[in-house]
């Protein structure tokens, strides 16, 4: 439904998750909000950074939240939220978690490169992923990583892992490319590809297939290697990089 | 659209923060009619906080010497450290008249959307100004949202093995408002945060 300049805006209502929150004006933030229904979408919520404000700490990052907005001609408006699961609370208290948490929501919306188009697998991933993340069953950058593989194969560009990404020759092969587009046989490596450890390709398996058991047993070098491998592939099919994903803090502090 | 100097202001006006289009014309139209002295005493005080203004050297609050006036007085406990994240923020604590410690001020909050992480902060400097021992309590007063929180819980995870004291400011509910108002987070943190009477 459209916003006809001069009629009485009409509401919309859809659970969302929240994506981002940016400064506006004296008192107002600008809300991202990924919706089951409606897709991306981007409506201004007023007097939200006052402290009397009766919704704002509703409209936090990584909230899950049942939302109404009046369309607009460009940025729609809140009227009104309630908190379905508001997880931020989860996160605030757990560095690590809190970043991994950041690089979901931001490549979230940037695989939702348009507005108010529906991406209802999108959302269920990213909702699922964040819920993975509160409850802490899994190590958090495993959580991020499979969300990540996840992502890719929903857009369509996972890395190929049990056959060569060029000549499709199925089977396990040792040597991986990102610009081939995965793990590729001796005959199609090209110069420069990485051999990740075996149990690396198969910690890839797991994560993007959900086999948890595998996933939480690997050990600490696999998973680094994983994850430099699917930061890799992620940034090499997105037009710019993401910004949270270096600042992922993957418990390393010294 | 205008010509010269007023469509010249209304340009410069309208790449101020939340001043749109619109808001810049009417202040362009004010200026132009308001008395000369008012005019000139405006613009050298936008020239003057350009080139007297920097950061003070130790808690990077605003100064008009190496030095801010809260950092050059002598009263001030320096056992007791305020953690900010703004400039602004130091007015705001200041105005309670309840804190008689010293700041630091942190130039933000951890955001990875935005780009921002520790590393673009003032976060370093501070882990220097804890290093000397003098410090016996760590306020964290960032601001009561995902960013602050997070930040705050940075912070805390770097501090604690040094055994300073840290603390949060307690998130609650406002004075003079209806309970029945409250939103959930805040009603509980409310309960988290209750002392006895």
């Amino acid at each position: 439904m459209a916003y006809v300049p001069g009629m009485r805006r009409p509401l919309q209502r859809d659970d969302a998750v929240v994506l981002r929150v940016q400064k506006l004006g004296e008192s107002d933030r600008i809300i991202t909000l990924l919706t089951r229904r409606h897709g991306r979408i981007r409506a201004v919520a007023r007097g939200v950074r006052k402290m009397t404000s009766r919704y704002g700490a509703r409209l936090e990052p990584f909230g899950h939240v049942d939302v109404q907005w009046a369309l607009g001609s460009g940025l729609h408006t809140i009227s009104q939220v309630e908190g379905l699961a508001l997880l931020g609370k989860h996160f605030v208290e757990d560095y690590p978690r809190y970043t991994a948490a950041c690089a979901i929501m931001e490549t979230a919306e940037r695989l939702t490169s348009e507005e108010d188009q529906p991406a209802l697998r999108l959302f269920l991933l990213t909702l699922g992923a964040l819920r993975a993340l509160a409850d802490g069953e899994h190590a958090g950058t495993l959580v991020l990583d499979a969300y990540l593989l996840r992502a890719m194969a929903h857009e369509g560009w996972a890395p190929a892992l049990a056959e060569c990404a060029v000549c499709a020759t199925p089977g396990r092969h040792r040597a991986f490319s990102v610009a081939a587009g995965g793990c590729v046989c001796p005959n199609c490596r090209p110069p420069g590809a990485a051999h990740p450890h075996p149990l690396t390709i198969d910690l890839m398996i797991a994560l993007l297939g959900g086999d948890w058991k595998t996933a939480d047993a690997a050990e600490p070098a696999q998973r680094r290697e994983c994850s430099g491998l699917v930061a890799a592939h992620l940034q090499w099919h997105m037009e710019r990089a993401l910004r949270s994903l270096p600042l992922v803090d993957r418990g390393e502090r010294t | 659209m205008y010509e010269g100097a007023i469509q010249d202001l209304i340009d410069e006006l309208g790449r101020l923060p939340g001043i749109g289009p619109k808001s810049a014309q009417r202040l362009a139209f004010h200026v132009l009619s308001a008395d000369p002295i008012d005019v000139r005493r405006l613009a050298a005080s936008l020239v003057k906080v350009k080139e007297v203004v920097k950061f003070c050297t130790i808690c990077f609050n605003v100064a008009e010497d190496d030095k801010c006036r809260i950092c050059r007085d002598p009263r001030r406990s320096d056992e007791i450290l305020c953690v900010v994240e703004e400039p602004k923020d130091v007015v705001a604590i200041e105005r309670t008249n309840e804190f008689r410690g010293r700041y630091h001020v942190l130039g933000g909050a951890i955001n990875p959307l935005e780009g921002v992480g520790p590393d673009n902060l003032r976060v370093r400097e501070l882990m220097q100004r804890l290093a000397d021992g003098e410090v016996k309590e760590l306020i964290l007063a960032t601001d009561p949202n995902t960013e602050g929180e997070a930040t705050a819980t940075y912070i805390a995870l770097l501090v604690k093995p040094m055994g300073i004291t840290v603390s949060r400011l307690a998130s609650g509910l406002p004075v003079g408002g209806d309970l029945e108002y409250a939103d959930e987070i805040t009603l509980g943190r409310a309960f988290e945060g209750r002392r006895t009477i």
